[in-house]
């Protein structure tokens, strides 16, 4: 394996065994003084972050933002080809039909929203990401050899 | 463990009730178990499933490229009934799709987690279904090929689309839904593909596996951002399934023919597709864990849910039926009460009492428990529901249209064998698209089944 010529210390990582211990130590880490922290586990542990010091997620904003641009984009459009670029008069009847521009304004709403919502997520974790120092294959195999929840080492870089 | 349990632990509501997993499970045995499905190899049945499957995709092309050459006189549409076994597959394979999304949104808004087995097939089965569906109202366009005329461009023409029309509405709620639900499945996907990642051992299913998880890593920052995204995408999925197949439902309800132009459609067209849907993820279920021996994860207790969902939107659909027709009674409009008298008593009667006997009568059996907890009988009435739902479809297209107000202008309909080759074709294409998925992907969402295990609870004292 290419290594980078300047190793440098990326961070350290300890193993627990549940999810109880992690929550213990990333609380005492937090409380010590640590602020630059994270943990991985295999899945999502609720209050793990808030723990850990992180910020609310901007997702909801990202949401919101996304569904506002859907219901303006799309009651625009419907009333920019009805009204504007290619009014058809039956019968007298309004160009600017809201009623019946409702369910397409709900669906764009709810597809930029949604749009929002899942690249949003992606761009603020910084996926895709190659590679990440915590893929190190050779400390992969540290790791795996058996640490005691108390081991600590170091991941470099 | 005595005080509520964080994300992962069974809840209070739980206690007494048979695990949604059976005992003895870790999180690495669950991991195995379910990536092993996909990692260990394709097993020889998978090979003539998909065969088969794949034939049936080969009718399908055929059927459409004649139909491509000959236009749709090949089928059995024309004056007066236009829309025939084409709109009732299309609204048929769309209503199954939305049990799927059902199960992935409203049961995670409602803390069901009983879903977290099931949600990642029935979301796959959404996908494919929509898929279906959406071929549907494309091939039976007169001209197939101008089929961005549907979309809001620019053309030369200088013509945009008619948007009072709920034919446009369906082009953006079908268009819409089949986008959010392939996101929703697929960033339900993204830890699932990073657990393959990690687990594969040939460098073709590690590189493939790691560019489609996009270096997740399980990071807290990750499960932050991710969850809040997973809870607002079923916050908008929820509103956006009801009203996909109420716009599918404004298709006939915005028309004055007599047995369309009604006001319960809406209501009634989505309790069909939830009723429809659950059937089709029994039909899927029950062989699936049989024949990957998934009996732990999808357990009985499963099953037995979605049996009693299936039978109370069942009774939901029952009282849409009596309705109708107490309404068409009740209206006195003489055209919506012969409409009526003749689903029931004309041409199409044998159609009609036997979508009363698959939809309304069958699954009445529901109520016995001891029925409720075979496998075999389930899935004998989740297909018996799954034909019922398709003759409600043919019943209320064909019946309404056969008939209308002039006598000189009534007909009658019967599908051709180019209608009966493009169902079944759609149908291998559904087979074909899921023999895949469960190939190729973890057919259970393995991370969320880490999260019921009993080692995810949290113990901590309360604040």
């Amino acid at each position: 394996m290419t290594r980078p010529r300047t190793v440098r210390l990326y961070g350290q990582m300890a193993e627990f065994a549940s999810p109880h211990d992690l929550l213990a130590a990333a609380g005492a880490a937090r409380s010590a003084g640590y602020r630059r922290l994270d943990a991985f586990t295999p899945f999502p542990i609720e209050r793990l972050s808030e723990t850990l010091g992180h910020r609310p997620s901007r997702v909801p904003m990202l949401v919101l933002i996304g569904g506002i641009i859907g219901a303006l984009a799309g009651y625009g459009l419907q009333y920019w080809v009805s009204a504007v670029a290619y009014p058809l008069n039956i019968g007298g009847r309004p160009y600017n039909s809201w009623p019946a521009f409702i369910p397409i304004t709900f669906e764009l709403t709810i597809l930029i929203a949604g749009i929002f919502t899942v690249f949003g997520m992606l761009v603020l974790n910084g996926l895709p990401t190659p590679y990440h120092p915590v893929f190190d294959p050779e400390s992969t195999r540290v790791f795996l050899e058996g640490l005691s929840p108390s081991g600590v080492f170091d991941v470099e870089y | 463990m005595e005080q509520t349990p964080g994300t992962g632990g069974p809840r209070a509501a739980d206690r007494g009730r048979p695990p949604l997993i059976a005992p003895g499970y870790t999180s690495a045995t669950v991991t195995d178990k379910i990536s092993a499905v996909v990692l260990r190899g394709t097993p020889r049945w998978w090979f003539a499933a998909f065969g088969a499957a794949f034939l049936l995709v080969m009718l399908l092309l055929g059927t459409l490229g004649h139909l491509f050459l000959k236009g749709v006189g090949i089928y059995g549409v024309n004056i007066p009934v236009g829309w025939g076994w084409d709109i009732t597959n299309f609204v048929w394979w769309i209503g199954i799709g939305h049990a799927g999304t059902l199960i992935s949104a409203i049961l995670l808004l409602l803390r069901q987690e009983w879903r977290n087995s099931i949600n990642r097939f029935a979301e796959a089965m959404t996908l494919f279904a929509v898929a279906c569906a959406s071929l549907y109202p494309v091939v039976h366009l007169g001209r197939p090929w101008v089929l961005y005329w549907l979309f809001p461009y620019p053309s030369t023409m200088g013509v945009w689309p008619q948007f009072r029309s709920p034919l446009v509405w369906d082009v953006f709620a079908v268009s819409t839904y089949a986008t959010i639900s392939l996101l929703f499945w697929f960033i339900g996907l993204i830890p699932d593909l990073a657990t393959l990642r990690d687990r594969a051992k040939s460098r073709f299913a590690q590189i493939v596996y790691g560019m489609l998880a996009m270096g997740w890593r399980g990071s807290a920052r990750h499960w932050h951002n991710y969850e809040s995204a997973y809870l607002m995408l079923a916050g908008l999925a929820t509103p956006l399934v009801v009203s996909v197949h109420s716009v599918v439902s404004f298709d006939f309800a915005v028309g004055i023919i007599p047995g369309w132009h009604s006001t319960i459609f809406p209501p009634y067209f989505v309790a069909g597709a939830i009723y429809s849907g659950f059937a089709m993820v029994l039909t899927l279920a029950i062989p699936l864990r049989a024949i990957f021996g998934l009996k732990d994860f999808i357990t009985d207790r499963h099953l037995q849910n979605m049996a009693k969902v299936m039978l109370a939107t069942g009774l939901i659909v029952a009282y849409g039926y009596l309705i109708e027709i107490f309404m068409a009674w009740y209206g006195d409009n003489r055209f919506d009460v012969y409409m009526s008298l003749n689903r029931m008593f004309g041409p199409y009667a044998f159609q009609f009492w036997s979508l009363i006997a698959c939809n309304v009568v069958v699954p009445q059996a529901l109520w016995i428990k001891r029925l409720r907890r075979s496998p075999v009988f389930l899935f004998v009435i989740a297909i018996i529901v799954n034909v019922g739902m398709w003759l409600e479809r043919y019943v209320i297209i064909v019946t309404s249209l056969h008939r209308d107000f002039l006598p000189s202008s009534w007909g009658m309909y019967s599908g051709t064998v180019w209608d009966y080759s493009t169902f079944v074709g759609s149908i291998g294409l559904f087979l074909a698209l899921m023999f895949l998925f469960i190939r190729f992907l973890p057919m259970i969402s393995i991370f969320e089944m880490r999260t019921i295990l009993p080692e995810a609870r949290v113990e901590e004292a309360r604040k």
